[in-house]
């Protein structure tokens, strides 16, 4: 189908957009790469009168990365995220999640920023957001503010994003150096939205032992989760398929998934188990300096 | 009505300035304005794939853009790859491996290829099949399609 008649807004600076956002609040929509709103405006389940869009705005497609964190512009295509060599190099998690979302074609145009916020609850990106315990950065007319991800995220398609403001900025914070990681999930085909999605990261203390886990899941509630139980388990604990058994069983508890037409909740709570179990096996192997 | 906006873009190495209302996607553009129909309208929600142009270089889903977005831009067109007389090697190679049958998918096969191939010179097949996931095909079953980018690759003349 085709949009509804909307008016075209193109803001040159970040300031141009917030003071368009002021103005219109609620009547105006906000667009970045486009491919999760225009699909909706194709179908005419949004219908917005006044589209801001972001694609001209200077200054929102930074990449940069120093000792402690990744900083991304909001505008920041997921293509360029996926093509980065520092953050290959630094934060290669986010390579490997990248990569599973959608395809080249939709990754070329898609935006960090974009994806964030429009916080499908089996997103790849909301999920490292929770996992790296990230920082939104977020402005308006009235001023700005940062808001951890864990209360960024509300609940389905809901996040503490205000009408008038914008996500400038998204502040990854960096896991110890040498940390192992892994990204994985279960989708129908390559690129679909995920049935479950799980994003660990692990590192060893001088004996060997899990000094570092963090555990996240996508899929199975209205929005990402870390999941605290499973890596109290993991701390302290000696590497192992027997951690990472008890890990998974763990996880699976923790979770009171959905059932929609991709799966069963009973499904997503099996497959939960098995991906947080095999991923922290990949992500042992991935611990540098390991022999 | 929404107020028009005046764009210029290039395709296919020609300039073209028009006016457009805000809605207009850019395939809409691509076929009703210009009249270049080889780029194929499928899903119009990004699925698809049959709609996939290369916009300042890129492979994009020209029903998920709005022609006024692509203003000042530069588009390859299906109709800029190559022409009946002189086909594209991928083209080409899509005709001798059986990789179409009723074509609809064919336009933005071969510019997903195209990107495929531009990024990554000797893709394995899983590579291809990834490459490729994005674009549907109701036909063939994908093994042709496989088969005719690999051939293009062994042909060294994919580019």
């Amino acid at each position: 189908m085709k949009p509804a008649p909307f008016n075209l807004l193109r803001p040159k600076n970040v300031e141009e957009a917030l003071a368009l956002l002021q103005s219109y609040r609620a009547e105006a929509k906000v667009l970045a790469g486009g491919q999760s709103l225009v699909p909706l405006m194709n179908f005419r389940l949004a219908q917005p009168h006044n589209l801001i869009d972001l694609n001209g705005v200077v200054g929102l497609n930074e990449i940069k990365v120093d000792e402690r964190s990744l900083t991304l512009g909001a505008m920041v295509r997921q293509r360029d995220v996926e093509r980065s060599p520092a953050i290959a190099e630094r934060l290669p998690i986010l390579r490997e999640a990248i990569a599973q979302v959608a395809h080249p074609a939709i990754r070329n145009r898609g935006t960090v920023g974009g994806s964030l916020v429009h916080a499908d609850p089996a997103a790849e990106l909301p999920l490292l957001a929770i996992a790296l315990d990230a920082t939104f950065q977020l402005r308006s007319a009235r001023g700005s503010r940062s808001v951890a991800a864990r209360d960024f995220y509300q609940g389905y398609l809901s996040t503490d994003i205000a009408p008038d403001e914008l996500l400038v900025e998204i502040v990854f914070h960096l896991p110890p150096l040498g940390a192992g990681w892994c990204f994985t999930e279960i989708a129908r085909r390559h690129g679909d939205f995920a049935i479950v999605a799980v994003a660990v990261l692990l590192d060893f203390g001088r004996d060997r032992s899990v000094n570092f886990a963090r555990v996240a899941l996508g899929g199975v509630g209205p929005a990402p989760l870390r999941v605290a139980a499973v890596e109290e388990i993991l701390l302290g604990g000696r590497p192992g398929a027997e951690l990472y058994r008890r890990a998974g069983a763990a996880a699976a508890e923790a979770v009171d998934p959905p059932t929609d037409i991709h799966a069963s909740s009973g499904y997503r709570r099996q497959i939960t188990g098995v991906l947080v179990r095999r991923a922290l096996a990949t992500a042992e192997g991935r611990v540098k300096g390991q022999a | 009505m929404a107020e028009q906006i005046s764009i210029t873009v290039k395709v296919n190495g020609t300039e073209h300035t028009a006016a457009v209302e805000p809605r207009r996607s850019l395939v809409d553009f691509l076929r009703h304005d210009l009249g270049l129909v080889g780029t194929h309208v499928g899903c119009e929600h990004g699925v698809c794939g049959a709609c996939t142009i290369m916009l300042d270089g890129r492979t994009v889903r020209s029903c998920l853009l709005f022609a006024a977005q692509a203003d000042g831009a530069e588009i390859i067109t299906i109709e800029g790859v190559g022409t009946d007389e002189a086909l594209h090697p991928l083209q080409l190679a899509f005709q001798q491996q059986h990789a179409l049958q009723c074509g609809f998918c064919t336009p933005g096969m071969i510019l997903a290829a195209l990107e495929l191939l531009r990024d990554n010179a000797d893709p394995s097949e899983e590579e291809i099949r990834v490459g490729l996931a994005g674009n549907l095909c109701m036909c063939t079953g994908y093994v042709n399609i496989v088969r005719a980018v690999r051939a293009a690759v062994s042909n060294g003349k994919a580019k």
